[in-house]
């Protein structure tokens, strides 16, 4: 705390410095991000190939993906809540998460901008919040599920604290409910904005039947970049996509990681569950943390005061008991629309549906076969060099000082970036976009298995370690008895997340606009783009269909099997 | 209030209270059998009893969290239900928010019951100097010990005043001098009248501390839980653990917990209403294994065959919740008897201390075919097929009918573990399949 009083004074200058360029630059993006949206609609926006425009269309694309969070943040802790505390909901809202969750991205364009492009046919509006609710389909699900299972892991005895103490719903939500799910939401958060800016290309530019979207932003730019062959604002794109994505995980998730510290349940703590570990995986010295006591924790206390008292007010008068009655009944209400809608779009798919010929199925399922292959190739190849690096790294202090940081460097930079680039030394090649695509679902998901095998690593309890040396193990019997075991949780849980994810990138993968041409490899995820860009609805929801129906299959046939097999057999228990 | 001085009116009052959890076949598991139970002004009463037998979920009702499934809690004269009784809980876990400090924590019902923060402020501040937390109002949970949380604990349930203070078991997280402790910090308080607080509910299994602080112990039974006896505690404060009165109604108790009560299990089964039965109550084994048993046995053997319960849980440390399923069990399989708080060593139990492993064995699977009704019944089934083999299901659907779902999964498991040892049958968990062992 003693430090000389002069470097204090010129540090506390700096920020005043720091935080007027700050507000400079805030006022200016909202005037620049305002004037593009609300002016008419830009049918063909040319998307500049001049790494000049870099910066703006970096604050465009981090605009479009903070917004985009910002909806799924609050979208996801209502539907989490609202699932945790209704028995009768549950039963449906859970199920189908695991289902929306498997549905990539690509299936949503259709429907979302249509109807954002028909809400605000004006506008360029329309077409900004068609893409901002595009990257909101990839970024909700995961941060809802977590929000609704630690609801539902809340230790009884702090309910029952806040039920005997009398806290009104309000401080029930903000001072148990929100805290004691905060690490999950922190960790969860930043896997959806990292899936954000790996399909931020195909948010960003689109071709919908004979209509063409482009929205000027880091994506955009990549994919016209990528589209003239133009290498050398590929390579412009990249690095400034990079440097945003390093600068937002310096200057935003750290300084949350450490505040997120504080919501960290003791009980949990000695469990050590990947996540935690993860989380502990992830450096925590920074300068920022300075800055964040300084600013934003008061702002964050005067924020919870401000909205505890008025909201208690308001939830007082609320949960009378006499309002049961019409509650039940807009409940009732609400379920019979919600079912009457469903019955509508069921019938309406079918009609659909029943439009294709058989050899349009056999076809869709030739293609789910080959992206099966692909996507399982890839996690195989991911398990098979991640473990015994990841084990490494997790098994020696010293070398994992030094590889973390950069591990976690190279997981951070989107894959989908990286893929033009591939691309252009794999396309001489014989099969090489086979190979690329592989290599793309291999980029985009080997990291999850990667992390979690350093922290199943670093878990092997000493007292193990010392026994497997003191009987002389040999090397595969240490692997066979205790290695292999000891991750097997962990390698699981970040097999899951890999095995979704390789399936939703199959849609970026298999199928790019290159050099002037479609770059296409047979497979669903080249199927569902390819119906998306050329308005092929029948085909879209077929192929979507069978993706989620094989992505929900897979999970429960076999990853929740090994899952269960995880926690039972291979729990190690503290 | 001139009445008062003659019968004082109960603060709460539960009159035939009942739990029951329904099964999924219709019928019902019933938790706690109707019960009656004042809370007057101007007492400790502590309920006492094994645990798992109903104790925390009886407290519960009590406080209205938890509902009951007939019958009714009165607070001053007034269905708990449509009252908001003014009552604390210090919880054996804690239950503090971890994310909020000392002061947060203790400020947090006032600031749920609309206190402006000023006043709030210095009531939370008062109160936490009076448990003794001074200068760690800015700490967060994780920074204290076991005992400092637990005075949060009583600072945040203090803090409201409640009427009645309700305690769940909220020494036994504690180190036994931390304990010791805090129960003289919180008889002090009590005594002293430094808190508002007109009576105080604790729920404990441990004998000496309810003596301690009582003035009225509730011996809670069994399966399902009934009061068993109502002690009234006429010691006046400080009690000296050594005196002679406290000892003798230490061992009372200890007597009273070990003597079967017949006059409750001869009850005939309710009926609710028509067509929900409850079902007739199976032999409920104590979650106990063969080894403890044994190490009870071979010391009541070296101790030529009797010892005073009491004293024995004294030698060993254990606490009688700890000591009482052991002694269940060997009372169970014939080895032991239970004489006015004395535990008597049977010639069973006698050749069983006496014997090798294997001779062990043997004796212990007679006593368990013989005394054990579900054991015999799992032989008997196995046997019954062909292959020797059951799957573990078929025996928990068939205690599912007599327990609710957890628990009817710990019989079973102490029921493998038995007949493993027995070498009754063998049992594999990964798949779930019991095997008869071939003799």
């Amino acid at each position: 705390m003693k430090r000389p009083a002069g470097s204090r004074w010129s540090w506390a200058f700096l920020i005043d410095i720091a935080v007027f360029l700050f507000v400079c630059a805030a006022i200016f993006g909202v005037y620049a991000i305002g004037r593009s949206w609300l002016g008419p609609v830009h049918p063909h926006v040319e998307i500049s190939q001049n790494p000049r425009v870099l910066p703006l269309y970096a604050l465009y694309s981090l605009f479009r993906i903070s917004v985009a969070y910002a909806l799924s943040l609050v979208f996801a802790l209502a539907y989490g809540y609202v699932a945790a505390s209704s028995r009768r909901a549950e039963i449906i809202m859970v199920p189908l998460l695991d289902i929306l969750q498997s549905i990539p991205v690509l299936s949503f364009l259709p429907g979302v901008m249509l109807a954002m492009v028909a809400i605000f046919p004006h506008s360029q509006f329309g077409v900004e919040l068609g893409s901002i609710l595009l990257i909101f389909t990839g970024q909700v699900w995961n941060i809802a599920f977590s929000f609704y299972s630690s609801l539902k892991t809340v230790p009884r005895e702090l309910h029952e604290a806040a039920v005997i103490f009398r806290f009104s719903r309000w401080q029930r939500f903000a001072e148990l409910d929100l805290p004691f799910s905060t690490i999950g939401l922190v960790w969860n958060s930043m896997m959806s904005v990292a899936g954000g800016w790996f399909f931020l290309m195909a948010c960003e530019m689109f071709v919908l039947g004979n209509r063409d979207f482009r929205l000027p932003g880091l994506g955009s730019f990549l994919q016209t970049a990528a589209s003239h062959g133009n290498t050398r604002a590929i390579l412009w794109g990249v690095a400034a996509m990079i440097a945003v994505i390093v600068l937002l995980d310096q200057l935003v998730w750290r300084p949350i990681i450490v505040w997120a510290d504080k919501f960290k349940f003791e009980q949990i703590e000695s469990s050590g569950t990947a996540q935690t570990t993860l989380l502990n995986l992830i450096g925590r010295a920074s300068i920022v943390i300075r800055l964040y006591r300084l600013i934003f924790r008061p702002f964050f206390s005067w924020l919870s005061r401000i909205f505890t008292v008025g909201a208690r007010r308001a939830a007082e008068t609320f949960s009378a008991p006499k309002e049961n009655r019409l509650r039940r009944w807009i409940g009732y209400l609400l379920a019979a629309g919600v079912l009457a809608g469903l019955g509508f779009a069921v019938f309406h798919a079918a009609r659909e549906l029943s439009e294709l010929h058989r050899e349009d199925y056999s076809e869709l399922l030739e293609s789910a076969a080959l992206t099966f292959l692909r996507v399982n190739t890839a996690l195989i190849l991911g398990a098979l060099w991640t473990v015994p690096v990841g084990v490494a790294i997790g098994s020696n202090p010293r070398l994992a000082r030094i590889a973390q940081p950069l591990v976690q460097m190279a997981a951070s930079v989107p894959a989908t970036a990286l893929f033009p680039i591939i691309l252009l030394f794999l396309l001489r090649l014989r099969g090489g976009l086979e190979i690329a695509a592989m290599l793309l679902m291999l980029l985009g998901t080997q990291w999850y298995i990667l992390f979690n095998v350093i922290a199943g690593a670093m878990a092997i309890p000493t007292d193990l370690k010392e026994a497997a040396q003191i009987y002389r193990f040999r090397s595969w019997d240490r692997w066979r008895h205790l290695i292999l075991p000891g991750i097997f949780p962990y390698l699981v849980t970040g097999m899951v997340t890999a095995s979704g994810g390789a399936w939703n990138a199959s849609i970026v993968a298999e199928y790019f606009h290159f050099q002037g041409r479609i770059v296409s490899t047979a497979g669903l995820g080249s199927t569902i783009s390819s119906a998306s860009d050329s308005g092929r609805f029948d085909v879209l929801l077929a192929s979507t269909l069978i993706m989620a129906t094989v992505v929900v299959l897979i999970n429960r046939l076999l990853w929740r099997r090994l899952y269960r097999l995880a926690s039972s057999r291979f729990k190690l228990e503290a | 209030m001139s009445t008062a001085n003659i019968a004082p009116a109960p603060i709460i009052e539960a009159r035939k209270l009942e739990k029951s959890y329904p099964q999924p076949d219709g019928s019902r598991i019933q938790v706690i059998s109707a019960t009656d139970l004042a809370i007057y002004p101007g007492q400790i009463i502590a309920l006492l009893g094994a645990s798992g037998c109903g104790k925390s979920t009886l407290l519960r009702m009590l406080t209205g969290l938890s509902p009951a499934s007939a019958g009714a809690v009165y607070w001053h004269g007034h269905p708990v239900r449509d009252e908001s009784p003014n009552v604390s809980i210090v919880f054996q876990s804690f239950a503090l928010f971890p994310w909020l400090t000392v002061l947060e924590n203790v400020e947090a019902p006032l600031e749920a019951r609309g206190m402006p923060p000023i006043e709030r402020h210095k009531r939370a501040l008062r109160i936490i100097d009076a448990v003794g937390l001074d200068g760690f109002e800015t700490a967060y949970p994780k920074e204290l010990s076991g005992g400092m949380k637990q005075r949060v604990g009583v600072a945040r349930a203090l803090v409201v005043e409640p009427e009645v203070l309700f305690m769940d078991e909220p020494f036994s997280a504690l180190d036994v001098l931390t304990a010791e402790t805090l129960r003289g910090e919180l008889l002090e308080l009590w005594l002293d009248h430094k808190i508002p607080t007109r009576a105080i509910f604790i729920v404990t299994h441990n004998i000496e501390e309810a003596v301690v602080l009582a003035d009225r112990i509730i011996v809670l039974g069994r399966n399902p839980a009934h009061i068993h006896a109502d002690f009234a505690v006429e010691i006046p404060h400080p009690r000296d653990r050594k005196a002679p009165n406290f000892i003798e109604l230490v061992d009372s108790i200890y007597r009273v917990l070990t003597q079967p009560d017949h006059k409750h299990e001869a009850a005939p089964p309710r009926t609710y209403a028509p067509g929900v039965v409850v079902r007739q109550k199976a032999i409920m084994l104590p979650h106990t294994r063969p080894g403890g048993m044994a190490g009870l046995l071979e010391i009541l053997g070296d101790q030529s065959g009797r010892a005073n319960l009491h004293r024995l849980a004294d030698e060993l440390s254990l606490e009688v919740d700890a000591l009482l399923p052991t002694v269940d069990t060997a009372v169970l399989l014939g080895m032991l008897r239970v004489d006015q708080g004395d535990a008597v060593i049977t010639p069973e139990g006698q050749a069983f201390a006496q014997a090798d492993i294997q001779a062990r064995k043997a004796i212990f699977r007679k006593a368990a075919l013989a005394n054990v009704p579900l054991l015999r019944q799992m032989e008997q089934s196995l046997k019954a097929k062909s292959d020797r083999t059951l799957n573990d299901e078929f025996f928990r659907d068939l205690l599912d009918e007599h327990f609710g779902e957890d628990e009817s999964r710990r019989q079973l498991e102490t029921a493998i573990q038995w007949g493993r040892y027995a070498e009754l049958f063998d049992y594999d968990a990964a798949t779930g399949k019991l095997t008869l062992t071939e003799a």
